[in-house]
């Protein structure tokens, strides 16, 4: 396992340094810089120029990469051109309620899902499995920001029962830890519904799919002649079916981000996701930089956490991890 | 669960994309009014649907948009904003009935007529990004498969890279960079689809190939390009085309979230997302707006994955059910979970 974790760890140092560079390279071909947009006719355009030289955004495009790479690599993420902040204080002061989000949706995701999929498979061909095999598809179709405008506009607006948009009332932090959380939780239902139903239809599909597959196998039958209940027989199957779970869980962790992109535009979330929009709208590099660095891990991190977790269930897996 | 093949039950979901095909192509005729025009913005903007108003065109001045017009002697009573205007008949040039069945947007445009041109886009870019996916696709994944071990590597490596990350997020960060054009727009959407599809078709092509049909083919002398065309695509065509109907659905999807986004392309026609936008703020008052062009959005959506689950079960009764393939769900489902497993 350790010589696996640190295989895995020294690939990816240089998927990072990978993605980071295509990043760079993306950004500085990009039409426009952090300063093309202050258009203000009282600003000189001398003073554009100025701006640029204090930045080094004036240096030819490999002495700015050297400059970057080496701020990178004394940990230095920059100043933010939008925040005016420490691109690190932007991040912190975001990620918690993008976390928050993430978290939440990926429980919806993955509970429901799991319940929906087990339900569909041991009701298999009755109705509860064509329904529900209907229901999926149709989630399936579901474009995440029209849900999310659907759900503002029936649960909130119309029935008034969940707020429209924000992370917490005013003042709300002034009442108490306990009244705080849950007025904090009354404003993450209606997002965290709309970026986790949507994808609960992949995972009730594959749930189905893998448990029918396993519940046809000759140990089941053996089970069953040996007089297991039912109930038993399906923790064992849902066992042997659980490695494409978890692959899914952990690949979609990276995906929690672009989701909030989303979800965050829509509802007024103050995360992360609101945050990558204008941060590559208004070509704040250090922070896109530092974004891009966040969405690489998050990806590298998934697919470890997976394989872990398989290593952890299947034995096999395991040993396939110590021989190199 | 009886199988049920395209011929034993009508397929609803290929009448609706063939209908919805049609309504696109025929929407300059369909089109009860122009999708942009704007007639006497102030009276004519956030009607609710089944609207009826007539268009009031006086001898010189501008056109009034009117709720209620009748004759009353030698004078026109008309009622515009809930006010009552007289005007002499004479002076009155032509009297147009305007329908608006879905009624009109924010500033007065007619909703169906802008949801019937936003088919367009839709079908165009949904379309167009499947043609482009299943070309790139065929291609990668054939010279993965066939191209000898070192090539294999190196493309796979890089569609896998590229995979990690949610397509999602790539098509949206290179449409806020790049400012695309409609046509980069399905580049990019397309480009990603293919990478998908490269992979499924690397896998199917691996299973051919280590059947004995192909060493027979081999062996009696069929060269590699005859091996490949005659042989090897008409075999693994089913699960790719089936994929790539998966990809039609993504892509109508992606597009209209870039729409929405405000990064979708403004001066070619409405677009379904880019009018969800539009109706977006004023969302509780004026809820046709967003709401009817995103139902139209998910039936689509729902057509080209009802035919590509219907397709495949029909001709493919062994897995019958099985995600065989994960589409890119508009870069929301974790694809190829399964073969990242088996590999």
């Amino acid at each position: 396992m350790i010589h696996f974790l640190l295989r895995r760890a020294a690939a990816s140092v240089l998927l990072v340094w990978v993605v980071l560079t295509t990043v760079f390279l993306a950004l500085h071909a990009a039409p426009g810089d952090p300063f093309s947009r202050l258009t203000d006719p009282r600003i000189p355009r001398t003073q554009q120029q100025r701006l640029r030289a204090v930045y080094g955004l004036d240096q030819p495009l490999p002495v700015q990469y050297g400059a970057w790479l080496r701020a990178w690599l004394a940990g230095d993420w920059g100043q933010s051109f939008l925040y005016q902040r420490p691109v690190a204080q932007v991040i912190a002061s975001k990620a918690p309620t993008t976390f928050l989000l993430g978290l939440s949706a990926f429980l919806v995701q993955f509970v429901l899902g799991t319940a929906l999929g087990v339900a569909a498979a041991t009701g298999r061909g009755r109705a509860r499995d064509r329904w529900l095999r209907g229901t999926t598809i149709a989630l399936y179709s579901l474009p995440t920001f029209w849900f999310a405008l659907m759900l503002a506009l029936v649960m909130s607006r119309g029935l008034g029962w969940f707020p429209a948009a924000g992370f917490s009332s005013p003042f709300a932090e002034e009442r108490g830890v306990l009244r705080y959380a849950l007025d904090v939780a009354h404003h993450l239902a209606l997002p965290a519904l709309a970026l986790g139903l949507p994808p609960c239809a992949f995972v009730a599909r594959l749930v189905r799919n893998r448990l029918l597959e396993e519940l046809s196998k000759v140990y089941v039958t053996a089970a069953r002649a040996r007089g297991l209940s039912e109930a038993r027989i399906l923790l064992h199957a849902a066992h042997n079916a659980s490695p494409p779970w978890v692959q899914v869980a952990g690949l979609s962790l990276p995906l929690l981000l672009s989701g909030a992109v989303v979800v965050e535009t829509v509802f007024g979330w103050p995360g992360l996701g609101s945050t990558t929009f204008a941060a590559i709208g208004a070509r704040d590099y250090p922070l896109v930089m530092a974004l891009a660095a966040i969405s690489a891990m998050l990806v590298i991190l998934g697919n470890l956490l997976a394989d872990v977790l398989l290593a952890l269930l299947d034995p096999r897996v395991a040993l396939a991890m110590e021989t190199p | 669960m009886s199988p049920r093949p395209f011929g034993r039950r009508p397929p609803l979901a290929l009448l609706f994309v063939v209908a919805l095909c049609a309504v696109a192509l025929a929407a300059g005729l369909l089109a009860p009014h122009d999708p942009e025009e704007l007639v006497d913005p102030a009276a004519s903007a956030g009607r609710p649907p089944l609207t009826r108003l007539w268009a009031i065109e006086p001898v010189e001045g501008r056109v009034l948009v009117v709720d209620d017009q009748r004759r009353v002697g030698d004078r026109l009573v008309l009622s515009r904003l809930g006010q009552t205007v007289e005007l002499p008949v004479e002076r009155v040039a032509t009297i147009t009935r305007r329908d608006h069945w879905l009624g009109t947007d924010s500033i007065g445009r007619d909703l169906l007529s802008r949801i019937l041109f936003g088919a367009r886009t839709s079908l165009l870019v949904g379309v167009l990004s499947a043609i482009l996916a299943l070309g790139g696709g065929v291609l990668i994944g054939a010279a993965a498969a066939l191209g000898g071990r070192w090539l294999d590597q190196l493309l796979m490596r890089l569609v896998d890279g590229v995979l990690a990350f949610p397509t999602l997020l790539l098509v949206l960060a290179c449409a806020l960079l790049f400012e695309p054009s409609l046509w980069v727009l399905i580049a990019l959407i397309g480009g990603t689809g293919s990478l998908v599809l490269a992979r499924l078709t690397r896998a199917e092509l691996l299973v051919l190939l280590g059947q004995p049909f192909v060493e027979a083919i081999r062996g009696l002398g069929g060269g590699p390009l005859r091996l490949f065309f005659a042989h090897l695509l008409p075999n693994a065509a089913t699960p790719i085309l089936v994929a790539t109907s998966l990809v039609v659905a993504d892509a109508i999807l992606m597009e209209a979230t870039v729409s929405y986004l405000g990064l979708g392309v403004a001066s070619s026609g409405p677009s379904w997302g880019r009018i969800i936008a539009d109706g977006a703020p004023d969302l509780g008052r004026l809820w046709w707006i967003s709401t009817l062009p995103g139902l139209m959005l998910v039936l689509t959506a729902l057509a080209f994955n009802t035919l590509a689950d219907r397709a495949r079960d029909a001709l493919d009764p062994a897995t019958r059910g099985a995600d065989r393939v994960g589409g890119t769900g508009a870069g929301r489902s974790a694809h190829g979970a399964g073969e990242a497993l088996a590999a």
